[in-house]
């Protein structure tokens, strides 16, 4: 695998906000890479950096193995999709694609004929002549997309393109933006707030929080192996995090639980605080358990019937909260608020987090 | 509710008439075939085409038209530069500037005039074409600004960014982005700036040197002379046509602008 983009050390601050503190990234050739974080926490101005937009204090910027940390934004061959998409709208659809082209020195009927491709590879053939103001919020963001892509970048950043879209569009969006990244074999960087946007598209995802990169690994594993307990409750709808120490081999003494749980042997951790982190989905309940490494009583405490799944609270005897999300497989399955409970999971359904 | 509707209807009619009343007189009267101003003796062209034959006239109008274009071109550049700079730019004792720059359009222009009048003599700049070119010019880039400054903040970065991601150094986002975007604007400003150097009169007075007339000029100098004359009418109607002719287009772009 060949390198695309290299960030080494990059540091960027706006007065006294520090918006890149010490950003390190490598991000292959090919690669649909997300940077993934709350509102603020730099992944924009990391995008700005790439595109040579905004120009970092510190640190160095590479592109297919070449240094561009000092190389205007026109010469360094990079697309880049806006938030708000800056569609040319004093140009038409035709117009706002063939620009990158036209800066090119391009041939005309070689425009013509890359623009035309391009509009069937988005699903908008034959919208050439239509202003951008006669388009739907789904139209635009595929124009947008489509006068990134056309020039051929080397690689393509993506700035929350698709948060001026109302939900169902944006899930049809993020399939269709996979599908045309795997068509058009380029690399994308792609920057949202929105971990299910980052976890469906991406190949890798770096979290970033207050500047600084958290984690970077694929979705699966940053779900399932959160490196502290920001990213596990930034990433996936919900997660439990229960606060206690590591006991002696593979057991977990909650701060409030009666019983230590049985988790995976981590001698490096003994005596240490830790939380403990599981997902709402990992954990089953039932009248009665058997054959899980952990069992214990609990009362239901509230239902909320999300359609495709209910989520519980449940309430252990020692007052612990815990959510449950129980997939809605028949009515007969459906617990009342008061019912007494047992909810139990397996050692690897926890992660053990160090507390820094 | 309905009275009071109509009330204020009739309110807004009767000062519209108010107002175009003597234009109107002085147009109507512009066409008749005798010298009264009182008595509409019949229509006729008589007064515009002895207009169009003073070759007094002809200079002024040429003089005048001159003056304009070349004043709206040195407030269209000027008040581009500022505009930016207002609006995209953050410095200390910004609005202190901010201020200043819109004083030409409060202080009485008879003041302005002199001040300018009185610079000319202590430099012992000439007057004349570029001496009033430059009087002009001194309001038209303070309004010109006006104008563009909101066409200007209402311009996204992010468009002229994304011109520079699609391989556009500065000068070409400039001329293909930036500029045709705020052109409704440059257009508007371009019209309303020389509509006010095309019917200025106290700062030509002051900045014109001896012999250099503009339209204004002499129809004021031939109504102090002879009275009114029906020539002279012919005269303001035209120029009150030119001037028409300009707020009209600068309406229009200025309403298609707003569909951008």
């Amino acid at each position: 695998m060949t390198v695309a983009v290299e960030l080494i050390n990059v540091s960027k601050r706006f007065g006294d906000v520090i918006a890149n503190d010490d950003v390190s990234l490598t991000i292959e050739k090919n690669e649909f890479f997300s940077l993934l974080g709350p509102s603020g926490c730099g992944k924009t101005t990391t995008l700005r950096c790439i595109a040579g937009l905004e120009e970092p204090d510190s640190g160095i910027i590479k592109l297919s193995g070449k240094v561009v940390t000092n190389v205007p934004t026109h010469k360094r061959n990079v697309g880049l999709v806006f938030q708000d998409l800056a569609l040319f709208s004093h140009m038409n659809v035709f117009d706002n694609i063939a620009f990158g082209l036209k800066m090119k020195k391009v041939s005309k009927e070689e425009i013509e004929k890359r623009v035309k491709e391009m509009l069937e590879l988005v699903g908008l053939p034959g919208l050439e002549k239509r202003r951008i103001h006669q388009l739907s919020g789904g139209q635009r963001q595929r124009v947008a997309l489509c006068r990134s892509l056309v020039p051929e970048p080397d690689v393509l950043l993506l700035d929350e393109p698709l948060g001026a879209l109302d939900l169902k569009i944006r899930r049809r969006m993020t399939v269709e933006l996979r599908r045309i990244q795997k068509e058009v074999g380029k690399t994308f960087i792609y920057v949202t707030h929105d971990q299910t946007e980052a976890i469906v598209m991406s190949d890798r995802i770096a979290i970033m929080q207050k500047g600084k990169i958290k984690q970077i690994g694929e979705s699966r594993e940053i779900y399932s192996h959160p490196k502290d307990s920001f990213i596990a409750s930034f990433i996936g709808e919900a997660v439990n995090i229960i606060e206690g120490v590591y006991g002696e081999s593979g057991a977990f003494v909650g701060k409030k639980l009666e019983e230590p749980i049985t988790v995976e042997v981590r001698e490096e951790l003994l005596n240490m605080p830790v939380v403990l982190s599981i997902r709402p989905e990992r954990i089953r309940v039932a009248r009665k358990l058997r054959d899980l490494d952990n069992i214990l009583n609990a009362k239901i405490n509230s239902v909320l019937f999300k359609g495709m799944y209910h989520e519980y609270e449940v309430e252990t005897n020692n007052d612990v909260m815990i959510k449950v999300f129980a997939p809605n497989i028949g009515p007969t399955t459906a617990f009342q608020v008061h019912d007494t409970v047992q909810i139990g999971w397996n050692k690897e359904d926890v992660v053990i987090i160090p507390v820094s | 509710m309905k009275i009071f509707d109509k009330i204020l209807k009739s309110f807004t009619i009767l000062i519209l008439i108010l107002m175009y009343l003597p234009i109107a007189t002085m147009i109507f009267f512009s066409f008749n075939s005798t010298k009264s101003l009182v008595r509409f003796t019949g229509f006729s062209f008589r007064w515009y085409s002895a207009l169009f034959q003073n070759r007094i006239v002809w200079g002024a109008l040429y003089n005048s038209i001159t003056v304009a274009v070349v004043v709206t071109l040195v407030s269209i550049v000027l008040a581009l530069l500022m505009a930016n700079a207002i609006v995209r730019y953050e410095y200390r004792g910004e609005s202190i500037i901010d201020a200043f720059i819109y004083i030409p359009i409060v202080i009485p222009e008879i003041t302005e005039s002199l001040a300018i009048l009185i610079l000319y003599i202590f430099l012992g700049f000439p007057r004349g074409f570029w001496g009033v070119v430059l009087g002009h010019a001194t309001f038209g880039a303070t309004f010109a600004v006006v104008v563009l400054r909101a066409r200007i903040a209402g311009l996204k970065k992010s468009v002229e960014e994304a011109a520079r991601t699609l391989g556009a150094d500065e000068i070409q986002t400039f001329f293909r982005i930036t500029l045709p975007i705020l052109m409704p604007g440059v257009i508007a400003a371009a019209l309303l700036v020389f509509t006010l150097s095309f019917d200025d009169f106290i700062k030509t007075t002051f900045t014109r040197g001896p012999g250099f007339n503009t339209l204004p000029l002499i129809i004021y100098d031939s109504a102090k002379r002879g009275g009114v004359s029906p020539e002279i009418n012919a005269l303001s109607t035209f120029s009150f046509g030119i001037s028409l002719l300009f707020s009209a287009v600068r309406l229009f772009t200025l309403r298609r602008g707003r569909y951008e």
